[in-house]
């Protein structure tokens, strides 16, 4: 809503727009550049900070130490596994409480975000004692399995937000032409609702890449993602503030350049379609 | 009209998602009601195996009677309910300013959602190191550059500083869903306010904050949701020390440090009678507010 506004007026909204914008993404920042200087220099004041020369022995170290390639690996993995699987079981769910609404639709999403609410820790040793049982524990596939059932929710209640917005007499006027159950979903609703699943996508893949719980408590050496990966540096021996920050910055970049890029069809998802 | 064949398929369809999430919520928590109410320390030999001594309600009457009970439901009140009020407040105050006309307003909106990407362990890790510690942190060099004592965040204000690192990272949401909120305000409409004189507060309290009651509302619940259950940055930043052992920490250090299971386990049903409450609560007002 652009209103028209005196040059003065929109330079002192932009001065004080970057000036907060930058404040607050100055942590980032930071990281970035400790990133590339010496560990005897990264402790040094911010101001010697930025005149020490920069370097990127700090990669090398933290890839040779702790091996990124497998944790992203795993990461990406669990990120996109568990998305996957909860949108396969989500849109048909959604899809059947947008367009077949019954009394109780209301009522079966409050319940299924309830289920959110519960607290994690709470059922951890349980889940713990079924995951050895399983066979699960340590394993990408146990992962992508609690971290799909944690998102699951938040997918359903994503999708049917958007697929309520799709107009129903379209799929009425598929359905006269004699087209099936299956061919409806399959060629009339998913055009139609493709950037509704793409954003949820997004939003889930990041959900899943930042779950710290989890990840870090059904984990030891082989199904261990980046969560865990950077926790390996949270122990003081082995702290050291060029190397945590090369971390950091390994561990986040991949999520912060997709977000980043992404960021319209984010916005949409982030507000899970109730707020236009 | 949809006919019968279609009302169940679509109740076939709904099934594998509400079936999954049934078992997720009732076979966990069946096995935590179980433990609960046995004698179970792995540690001193106690097996599913070898049976569990029943002890009835001694591990829920020990978990309350704990010194640490109350002060860490009144730590999580106290974190949820912090981080709620900055991030809204400070939230309503970004995105209008973010609504306001500026040169390159893509890029700063970039720039403040960027920390809703950042993993919460990263985040605990960068602001407890980088930022927060009393010698080498960054604010003890600003501290030091202008002559005062730089103090230790974590342990002698580590309840303000935790809110903050958690406020940081929610900022985004709630400013992205209240910048959104207010771009669909009618302009019209403010602008008629601002030519019947009526001053900037006014406006605001009477035209913009009513229009974001519902973005507001959508903000406080999923929020509720993540921070009820916050864990990552307390694990790393004080280890539940200094005032800041929430519940949920205190039952991570019942099952897994003192691998006490029934008591940790009467804490989790402790747990998640406190998320109901709270649950209940926002239901009601979100039930509500999304009918609209």
């Amino acid at each position: 809503m652009a209103r028209a506004v005196t040059p003065k007026r929109k330079a002192i909204n932009t001065a004080v727009a970057w000036g907060i914008g930058l404040l607050i993404f100055f942590p980032i920042m930071w990281i970035l550049v400790l990133s590339f200087k010496t560990e005897a220099d990264a402790i040094k004041t911010p101001w010697e900070v930025l005149s020490a020369p920069w370097t990127t022995e700090n990669y090398g170290i933290v890839q040779e130490r702790s091996d990124y390639g497998k944790h992203f690996f795993n990461s990406v993995i669990i990120a996109v596994g568990s998305t996957v699987l909860g949108l396969l079981i989500a849109i048909p769910a959604a899809w059947s409480m947008a367009f077949v609404p019954s009394k109780r639709t209301k009522d079966i999403l409050l319940w299924m975000l309830s289920t959110k609410m519960l607290p994690a820790v709470g059922v951890l040793y349980p889940m713990y004692l079924m995951f050895i049982q399983l066979g699960l524990l340590d394993t990408r596939v146990g992962l992508v399995l609690v971290l799909m059932l944690i998102n699951l929710p938040i997918i359903v209640w994503m999708l049917y937000t958007y697929f309520r917005e799709i107009p129903g007499e379209i799929l009425e006027a598929a359905r006269m032409d004699g087209a099936s159950l299956k061919s409806e979903i399959l060629y009339v609703l998913t055009p139609m609702a493709i950037p509704g699943i793409a954003s949820t996508m997004l939003l889930n893949v990041i959900l899943a890449w930042n779950e710290a719980f989890w990840t870090l408590n059904l984990t030891a050496a082989k199904a261990a993602p980046l969560t865990a990966f950077i926790a390996s540096y949270s122990s003081p021996e082995g702290l050291f503030y060029a190397k945590l920050s090369a971390a950091s910055t390994m561990a986040i970049a991949p999520i912060l350049i997709m977000g980043w890029f992404s960021q319209k069809q984010l916005v949409r998802g982030l507000t899970f379609g109730a707020v236009k | 009209m949809a006919t019968q064949h279609s009302r169940s398929a679509a109740r076939m369809m709904m099934a594998p998602a509400v079936i999954l999430l049934l078992g997720w919520m009732l076979i966990p928590l069946s096995m935590t009601l179980f433990f609960s109410f046995k004698k179970f320390l792995p540690l001193r030999g106690d097996s599913l195996e070898n049976g569990l001594d029943w002890v009835g309600f001694d591990n829920y009457v020990r978990f309350v009677s704990s010194s640490s009970f109350w002060p860490s439901v009144w730590t999580t009140l106290t974190i949820v309910g912090g981080v709620l009020v900055i991030t809204v407040m400070l939230g309503i105050l970004l995105a209008i300013l973010l609504d306001q006309p500026m040169w390159g307003q893509g890029v700063v909106r970039i720039l403040v959602i960027a920390p809703f990407f950042v993993m919460p362990t990263v985040s605990a890790l960068v602001w407890k190191n980088l930022f927060m510690d009393s010698v080498n942190g960054f604010f003890a060099h600003v501290f030091r550059a202008f002559g005062a004592q730089p103090i230790e965040f974590l342990s002698q204000a580590s309840m303000p500083s935790l809110i903050a690192i958690v406020s940081w990272q929610w900022l985004p949401f709630a400013t992205l869903i209240l910048l959104t909120a207010i771009q669909s305000l009618d302009s019209e409409q403010l602008e008629a306010a601002e030519m019947d004189g009526a001053p900037v507060l006014s406006r605001f309290f009477y035209i913009v904050l009513p229009h974001l009651a519902r973005a507001i509302t959508i903000v406080i619940l999923i929020q509720t949701i993540f921070l009820l259950s916050i864990f990552a940055e307390i694990f790393v930043t004080t280890g539940g020390a200094f005032g800041t052992k929430t519940l949920t920490y205190l039952i991570f250090q019942r099952v897994l440090e003192s691998q006490n299971v029934g008591l940790g386990s009467a804490g989790g049903v402790y747990a998640i009678i406190l998320a109901n409450i709270v649950a209940i609560f926002l239901m009601r007002i979100v039930g509500k507010n999304l009918d609209a």
